[in-house]
């Protein structure tokens, strides 16, 4: 949900962007992953070689991933869960609490909202509103109180990183 | 729009009216966008069927009535419907059949793969036939060419085959829906059978006893053919230009394909793309012009070699061909596809 809601934020910036999913089969806790590309120019391929960015909630992700990351690149890690940090020095490292923040809004469901807040404030791939307009859009049929609560959260996840 | 919705939504503007499958993935989302679109549509019918053969062999009976109709499965499932297909060819009924394939042989598993390459172009079921094929390639031609299969279907009066993969199936891209062509001239159904109330009846039936009347069948399907080849064949170019080699690759392959070529340029390998968009027709005289310039080529699939045949064909001997192949649902990153074609270059020293 988390790749989605950005990729369809980037859309609405207008931007050309690929949303791809591991749709295979995954366990939570595992390593579930999709891939986002938001660019200016005709995406070529939306399988990433060596993405810019990397965003990982739990440890087995952290060790999956921490290595595709190109250099000069960032990782979001979600220090609640992930107790270790790669050893790469080429890379910039942004912890974000993502449950414990999670916990004091009261819903320990809302963790990815408050990583992408965090991601978009820092990475500037899509803005603050656009993101928001994307979560408005999406959760819209879930109700009123589901959009709030999203958007609280991307909003925490955002100030978190001011 | 995630590849599978818009297959479907695309469909349902193409003005389809009927659809009939059974699960499988990668494909499931077409078949459950199907069962929530066609209900909204009037006179729409949706039909979860019994199996893969009883989905085909309805749709047989809706193309027979002159309803735009559907089919989708993954590889397994294709598979089954095999007989049926040979059926609609041999009746000449249009319908769209759908693959989104994953990696075989056997149950395989639920990765992007191209392994249904051979089964797609060759026909599949027994008889001399073929089948149009189209590769999309993004979600946006997943949209384009699931429109067009409906009006190849119509025009030419013969299944149509959507080639894709759960990559394709499963990403999500931005897509804009063309307007389906302007009905100027409605595709003249005066063969359909819809009860023979004040008319002739008229008979649709693929068994054809008479050698001479079968042998005077198999010459129409084969002029048909000819037109088809010689009219809907569709390849994309990607900066041949000034290319010493070129990669040959469709689908999802092609995709990650251009990315290798584009990081392959940033090194000055001088590298472009010749991706056959219909499988069947295979663009053989596009890659027979090419050659005149460009004598080496890298086919690269998702597969242990399929495509690479019609590309030796097509040539003739006139430039060499290598191969580079990822079967089993693996997907290489337009890196490693990049690193092949760079020592590709750099070994027949073309640069």
């Amino acid at each position: 949900m988390m790749g989605y809601v950005l990729a369809v934020a980037g859309m609405r910036d207008g931007k050309n962007v690929t949303y791809l999913p591991a749709y295979g089969a995954e366990v939570r806790g595992g390593t579930a992953n999709c891939t986002v590309a938001i660019a200016d120019e005709e995406i070529a391929s939306p399988v990433a070689s060596s993405p810019e960015f990397v965003v990982v909630m739990n440890k087995p992700s952290l060790s999956r991933f921490q290595n595709v990351i190109q250099s000069g690149g960032g990782l979001f890690i979600n220090s609640s869960m992930v107790d270790t940090r790669p050893v790469r020095g080429d890379i910039e490292i942004f912890e974000v609490p993502a449950n414990d923040l999670a916990k004091d809004l009261g819903n320990g469901r809302l963790t990815n909202m408050i990583m992408l807040g965090a991601f978009v404030r820092k990475t500037g791939m899509a803005s603050l509103g656009t993101t928001e307009q994307a979560v408005q859009e999406i959760f819209e049929e879930k109700g009123k109180s589901i959009v709030k609560q999203n958007k609280r959260a991307l909003k925490a996840g955002y100030d978190y990183m001011g | 729009m995630r590849g599978n919705h818009v297959i479907g939504e695309a469909a349902i503007r193409a003005g389809c009216h009927f659809y009939a499958g059974y699960p499988i993935t990668p494909q499931n989302e077409l078949t459950e966008y199907m069962a929530a679109r066609l209900s909204e549509v009037k006179d729409g019918v949706f039909i979860q069927a019994e199996s893969e053969l009883a989905a085909i062999n309805m749709v047989m009976g809706a193309s027979m009535a002159g309803t735009r109709a559907m089919t989708s499965s993954s590889g397994p499932g294709i598979s089954l419907k095999q007989e049926s297909i040979s059926f609609l060819s041999a009746m000449e009924l249009p319908a769209v059949i759908v693959n989104i394939s994953r990696g075989g042989p056997g149950l395989g598993n639920i990765a992007p793969s191209q392994s249904d390459y051979f089964q797609a172009t060759r026909g599949g079921g027994h008889g001399d036939y073929r089948n149009i094929v189209l590769a999309p390639n993004s979600v946006q031609e997943l949209a384009d060419l699931t429109m067009r299969a409906f009006d190849l279907a119509d025009k030419y009066r013969t299944p149509v085959l959507i080639l894709g993969d759960g990559m394709l199936g499963q990403m999500m891209e931005p897509v804009e829906f063309l307007d389906p062509k302007k009905p100027g001239k409605p595709v003249s159904k005066e063969w359909t059978l819809t009860g023979a109330n004040g008319r002739p009846s008229r008979i649709i039936r693929s068994l054809l006893l008479d050698p001479t009347v079968e042998e005077e069948h198999n010459w129409k399907l084969v002029r048909k053919y000819e037109r088809i080849i010689h009219k809907e064949t569709l390849v994309e170019d990607f900066l041949l230009g000034d290319s010493t080699m070129a990669v040959i690759a469709f689908g999802t392959a092609a995709r990650i394909t251009k990315g290798a070529i584009l990081r392959a340029r940033e090194q000055n390998i001088k590298v472009g793309m010749i991706r056959p968009i219909t499988l069947w027709p295979f663009p053989s005289k596009a890659i027979q012009e090419i050659s005149k310039i460009i004598k080496h080529f890298l086919v690269f699939e998702l597969n242990t070699g399929q495509m690479i045949d019609d590309v030796r064909l097509s040539l003739e001997g006139r430039g060499e061909v290598h191969f580079y192949g990822r079967p089993g649902g693996i997907i290489p990153t337009p890196l490693e596809v990049s690193r092949v074609i760079a020592s590709q270059y750099y070994q027949k020293r073309l640069g």
